[in-house]
């Protein structure tokens, strides 16, 4: 039987949460991986279902601040999706929190829609606060936004961005992590997707970026270390962002997050060949077995 | 040409950087970016008068351009500024990508361009941004001619919303623009009337141009003088009216010959009147060292090449040849 895919309208609240609870949304947006790329036919699987847990408490355990009925509220916190090739994940929490209905899910990718292949700023689709899918720019951007938040206009919002391991292979990166450091932009979290895979094969093989944490300790970061399914050490570590920032600590906050590749697929975990391909009809089917 | 008389000589980079400090006086949400090199891009003006608000990013030209969006996405108007040869290439895909795509209000400073850089040679002496810059959609590209119009120049892209790039040069060039001679974002500026052969040019070329323009004349061949100074967008009208008056255009640019100035008149004339053109430019080579002044006589960057190639271009336009061009050496117009 042919597969008919449905998006439900169920929208989350942003807000505190037992780590339990998570679990519920996590699935949901997961299926809207899935359903959006197996309707687009292209499209990054792998990471987006990786980041799905972390994802799930960022926009939804009250930690950022937003408005989706405003979305440019100008006391909002932004968050720059500098591994751009996750936006079908961003695109599902943005509508799962109102920003738009989740009807536009249909359309991921497709000729008119404003949910392109990576974001992009001309789209004007509410929540997106950049045009990225270069890698290793949206870092930067979200320095500059960190930089005006703190040194120009002296307020209180805050700056979240997420990079993939293999991105910080690119050298502007680290660029970008000394101006961070050397700016002193405690209002900047900085969330390094850590599965160990890109499109070549395993990061460690294709050219290593070990270790991680002692190479943002030396650049002066303040560095949590978690695991990305854990909702628990996922809470712990953006509390401690946020004290980091109330207390102006002088310095920014990385989590570096150990997440598998594909997670919540049985099929696509932990491998690499899962980066940047759609499930097909069967393989779709499969994928929402696992996460009914 | 009794009205343009030459003021004396200042580089255009004094221009960008009064202009800049204009531009932080107006508006509080100028902010300026550093790389290292703000004395010679005199961004020092700015940072001076505005520490507040100047921010040194180091030698990272990548990272500084993308931290300008981040600036611009925050409603700051942004600027940036190092040697073209940095600001237009290390940088190319964070141009393309988080400026331009983003279509923020990114201002970037292209100093130290063109084969008049002289002795720190090659590497530096940027011959090619004007090709790249403008293709980039939604950008502005300015390149104004002397000091003066550096300074308006400047002013107009801070005022004006969006990704602009402006160049200027390292030496000082000859001032012969004043408070009353127009400016305008997108308005190519007549300097000279005359009939006989338009030529168009834009930086330190366009004093070059009049000076063929006073040679020609010599000859009883009226050149109109066209300054180009915004390359993107680009005055179709002004240069249709060129086309159509004098039937023969010849462009000049401190830059190389391909996908310069010289291009973008050509798509213009080849589009909706097409007549003869040469191009004065480099042709197609790599600069090296030496004083301003002798690489332009090397490069073919003076009035001698462009009053070679205004004769040239009105004996093709009158011969009304087709096919194959003969093309004769540059040397056989020279007198």
């Amino acid at each position: 039987m042919a597969l008919e895919v449905t998006f439900s309208d169920k929208t989350f609240e942003n807000r505190q949460r037992n780590p339990e609870e998570f679990s519920e949304i996590a699935l949901e947006i997961r299926r809207d991986i899935i359903k959006s790329l197996y309707l687009a036919k292209s499209g990054h699987s792998g990471g987006t279902l990786g980041t799905s847990d972390i994802f799930s408490v960022l926009f939804f355990g009250g930690i950022m601040k937003y408005n989706p009925q405003k979305p440019d509220w100008n006391d909002r916190d932004r968050f720059v999706l500098s591994a751009g090739h996750l936006c079908p994940l961003l695109y599902s929490a943005l509508s799962r929190a109102g920003y738009y209905s989740t009807e536009e899910l249909y359309r991921l990718r497709k000729y008119g829609s404003r949910l392109q292949g990576h974001p992009g700023f001309d789209m004007k689709l509410p929540g997106i606060e950049s045009s990225t899918g270069s890698l290793g720019q949206g870092i930067s951007i979200a320095v500059g936004m960190a930089m005006s938040d703190k040194l120009v206009d002296k307020n209180n919002r805050r700056v979240f961005a997420l990079t993939g391991d293999g991105e910080i292979e690119e050298g502007a990166v680290w660029e970008a992590a000394m101006a961070a450091s050397n700016f002193k932009l405690d209002n900047l979290c900085w969330i390094v997707d850590n599965n160990d895979c890109q499109i070549d094969g395993r990061v460690r093989d294709v050219m290593s970026i070990y270790p991680i944490d002692k190479k943002f300790e030396s650049f002066g970061f303040d560095v949590i270390n978690i695991n990305g399914h854990n909702y628990t050490e996922i809470i712990n570590a953006f509390a401690q962002f946020i004290s980091n920032h109330e207390s102006k600590i002088g310095k920014p906050t990385v989590i570096i997050a150990k997440t598998l590749m594909g997670k919540g697929v049985s099929f696509m975990e932990d491998k690499y060949i899962w980066h940047g391909n759609p499930p097909n009809e069967e393989q779709a089917k499969i994928a929402l077995e696992d996460l009914s | 040409m009794s009205e343009i008389k030459l003021l004396g000589k200042k580089p255009t980079r004094h221009g960008f950087g009064e202009g800049l400090v204009v531009l932080g006086e107006k508006y509080d949400n100028v902010i300026v970016l550093g790389g290292d090199i703000t004395g010679s891009v005199m961004t020092s003006y700015f940072q001076e008068k505005f520490p507040e608000r100047f921010f040194s990013i180091g030698v990272a030209e990548q990272n500084a351009t993308t931290i300008a969006a981040g600036f611009a996405l925050s409603g700051k108007i942004a600027f940036f500024s190092s040697y073209s040869a940095f600001s237009a290439f290390r940088n190319a895909d964070q141009l393309r990508v988080s400026v331009a795509y983003n279509n923020v209000n990114v201002k970037i400073g292209g100093g130290h361009s063109g084969i008049t850089v002289g002795p720190d040679g090659a590497t530096h002496q940027s011959l090619e941004e004007v090709s790249f810059i403008r293709t980039l959609p939604n950008m502005t590209l300015v390149v104004p001619c002397d000091y003066l119009e550096a300074k308006k120049a400047t002013i107009a892209i801070g005022e004006k919303f969006g990704p602009c790039f402006i160049r200027f040069g390292r030496s000082a060039v000859p001032m012969f623009t004043t408070d009353e001679t127009p400016f305008e974002i997108g308005k190519a500026n007549v300097l000279r009337e005359g009939k006989d052969v338009a030529i168009v040019a834009c930086g330190l070329m366009v004093w070059e141009a009049l000076l063929a323009a006073e040679e020609l004349n010599k000859k009883g061949i009226n050149a109109r003088v066209i300054n180009n100074s915004t390359i993107k967008p680009i005055d179709v009208e002004t240069l249709v009216n060129a086309a159509r008056d004098c039937g023969c255009i010849v462009t000049a640019e401190e830059h190389q010959v391909h996908g310069g100035l010289g291009g973008a008149v050509a798509e213009v004339v080849v589009k909706n009147y097409p007549v003869p053109m040469e191009i004065v430019g480099v042709r197609d080579k790599f600069g090296c060292s030496g004083e301003p002044e002798e690489l332009m006589v090397k490069f073919g960057l003076t009035w001698k090449e462009i009053y070679a190639s205004a004769l040239k271009v009105i004996e093709r336009r009158d011969k009304g040849f087709v096919g194959l061009r003969q093309v004769k050496d540059v040397e056989d117009y020279k007198e």
